[in-house]
């Protein structure tokens, strides 16, 4: 069973990329990962396609789950309470461990700005794999020609410091990670450098890299033009930013 | 960082909250004295509740003290009202508790006598039926204190077989629509309903992309998550203060069935001086115009 988990970082793409995915498989909501780690908050159904779904509630942290393709996704609709980022990734790799997860995939997302040159040149995808996972998967993610995530200096202000993994504006991505290597958990971070602003298109892309991979959905294989497979924008999605202008400001 | 349109770079703020790193940096910096602030500055946030006449702390969770079908919670100066208004006033209401807390917002006094421009929370019951309870909330619960306020309030064994009704408002401008929130007209209410409650709601449900905040977020969280039938009315106004035209905008819950019994009808003919005075007189809002 593979489990999909946003984190919250730069953009929120991760996080779009999960609603992304639950909303174009039609994944089914199986539970609530009640914390008091997440800011409260509460909506109807945000992928309703009907008036029938429209009125599902729905909170924080929901866990949806599609059996025939064995995947579970996990989505966090709000930010950490202060010094709360660590007990969560303590609790939910401990809820990973026991729910005996194939490999758990965190989508998230670096500050493009905080590339080095060398980055700037190149696809803004890295992956990231844990010691447990590596053995696994490594030829897979090799034959599809990805780029790791380059060490950096630890202190960069330090010219000799040490490098490790820093995953700037990646929220809880880099603690996942550093967890997921010391207590063995078989996980891979997929992100994506991004700007904040209309982070839609990132969304897409981050999706469609994870599907070179994943093979979540096939694409069209009739239409040889068709340009982008078939993700589906959930109705949440709309006014993102505001809304309506007044007439008056015209 | 983000660059304006005058080429200049400025530090945007980050949709992850608060940057990881800047958090894991502050926390390896912190000396055993900053240890002890933060631990002080957590016990004095911390949420207790409390009798007032016997200055006593309750030792358990509120609704595991005692039974409850029926639970209605105000949270702001505007729900408070009108529960003042049109509940308190049809019945007798014994308070049982009531919460104090501390934040940067607002701090709450365990005085007996509160002025109405002091933040409070305090908790009844309608004496004629002690299982149905009342919470009056003005006071800004902060996010850190939210769980804390369920815990204290809801307990760890939450009962299946109670009702609970949140009352709360918000500004017009948080209502996202595809006209402008100029074009409303509020007040207007609108209704979130966790999955077991089955009464109609009295009013239109909540669209996407609108989602509710805070308290009443955390309230009717707690309700979805352990299978208690619950709703939350959301009125948005344009104006946040005590304002007497929001007050009446609740008006529409009055006629749901489970508050039945629980209201007295009024009617212009016998409406006394107690009575809800929001319904006969002009309000505030009419005048300025």
């Amino acid at each position: 069973m593979t489990d999909n988990v946003p984190a919250v970082s730069v953009g929120n793409v991760g996080q779009l990329a999960v609603d992304l995915i639950i909303s174009t498989l039609n994944m089914c909501k199986i539970g609530y990962f009640y914390t008091d780690c997440l800011v409260p908050m509460v909506g109807n159904n945000p992928y309703a396609t009907a008036e029938e779904n429209s009125a599902e509630l729905s909170t924080n942290a929901e866990v949806y789950s599609l059996p025939s393709k064995k995947l579970v996704a996990l989505q966090l609709r709000s930010i950490f309470i202060k010094y709360k980022s660590k007990p969560f990734c303590e609790k939910l790799l401990s809820w990973v461990k026991s729910s005996n997860c194939a490999k758990v995939i965190v989508l998230s997302s670096s500050h493009s700005y905080h590339r080095n040159d060398l980055q700037l040149r190149s696809t803004p995808f890295r992956y990231l794999l844990t010691p447990s996972l590596q053995k696994n998967v490594e030829s897979k993610i090799k034959s599809l020609n990805w780029e790791e995530m380059e060490k950096s200096p630890c202190i960069p202000e330090i010219s000799d410091s040490e490098f490790c993994v820093r995953v700037p504006g990646g929220g809880i991505t880099k603690t996942l990670y550093d967890e997921g290597c010391s207590k063995e958990i078989p996980l891979a971070v997929l992100l994506k450098f991004v700007s904040e602003g209309d982070n839609i298109p990132d969304a897409l892309g981050l999706v469609e890299h994870l599907n070179e991979w994943l093979q979540i959905i096939k694409p069209r294989c009739d239409d040889p033009t068709a340009s982008a497979l078939p993700w589906k924008i959930p109705s949440s999605w709309r006014l993102l930013f505001g809304s309506g202008l007044p007439p008056a400001l015209f | 960082m983000a660059a304006t349109f005058f080429g200049e770079v400025v530090k945007a703020p980050c949709r992850a909250g608060t940057e990881e790193e800047e958090e894991d940096e502050e926390e390896r910096r912190e000396t055993p004295e900053d240890r002890e602030v933060r631990r002080q500055l957590a016990r004095k946030r911390e949420v207790r509740l409390f009798r007032r006449q016997t200055k006593t702390s309750l030792e358990v969770a509120l609704l595991e003290k005692y039974p409850c079908s029926k639970f209605i919670i105000a949270i702001g100066n505007n729900a408070v009202a009108f529960l003042s208004s049109f509940v308190m006033n049809s019945g007798v209401w014994e308070e049982v508790g009531c919460a104090k807390l501390w934040n940067e917002w607002c701090r709450t006094t365990d005085t007996t006598h509160l002025s109405p421009a002091e933040a409070f929370c305090v908790f009844y019951h309608l004496k004629s039926n002690p299982s149905v309870f009342l919470c009056q909330c003005t006071c800004y619960v902060a996010e850190d204190q939210q769980y804390q306020w369920l815990e204290k309030v809801f307990g760890s064994c939450p009962r299946k077989n109670m009702q609970v009704t949140i009352l709360t408002c918000r500004h017009v401008t948080d209502y996202k629509t595809s006209e402008s929130t100029s074009s409303l007209h509020s007040p207007f209410l609108k209704a979130l309903k966790t999955q077991n409650f089955k009464e109609p709601p009295c009013c239109s449900l909540l669209e996407q992309p609108n989602i509710a905040h805070d308290l009443p977020a955390a309230v009717l969280s707690y309700c979805q998550v352990w299978g208690i039938p619950a709703v939350l009315y959301l009125c948005y106004t344009d104006v946040m203060k005590l304002d007497l035209v929001t007050v009446e905008a609740f008006k529409p819950i009055l006629s749901s069935r489970s508050w039945k019994g629980l209201v007295k009808k009024y009617t212009r003919g016998n409406m006394s001086a107690d009575g809800p005075a929001c319904a006969c007189r002009i309000s505030p809002r009419a005048q300025r115009y």
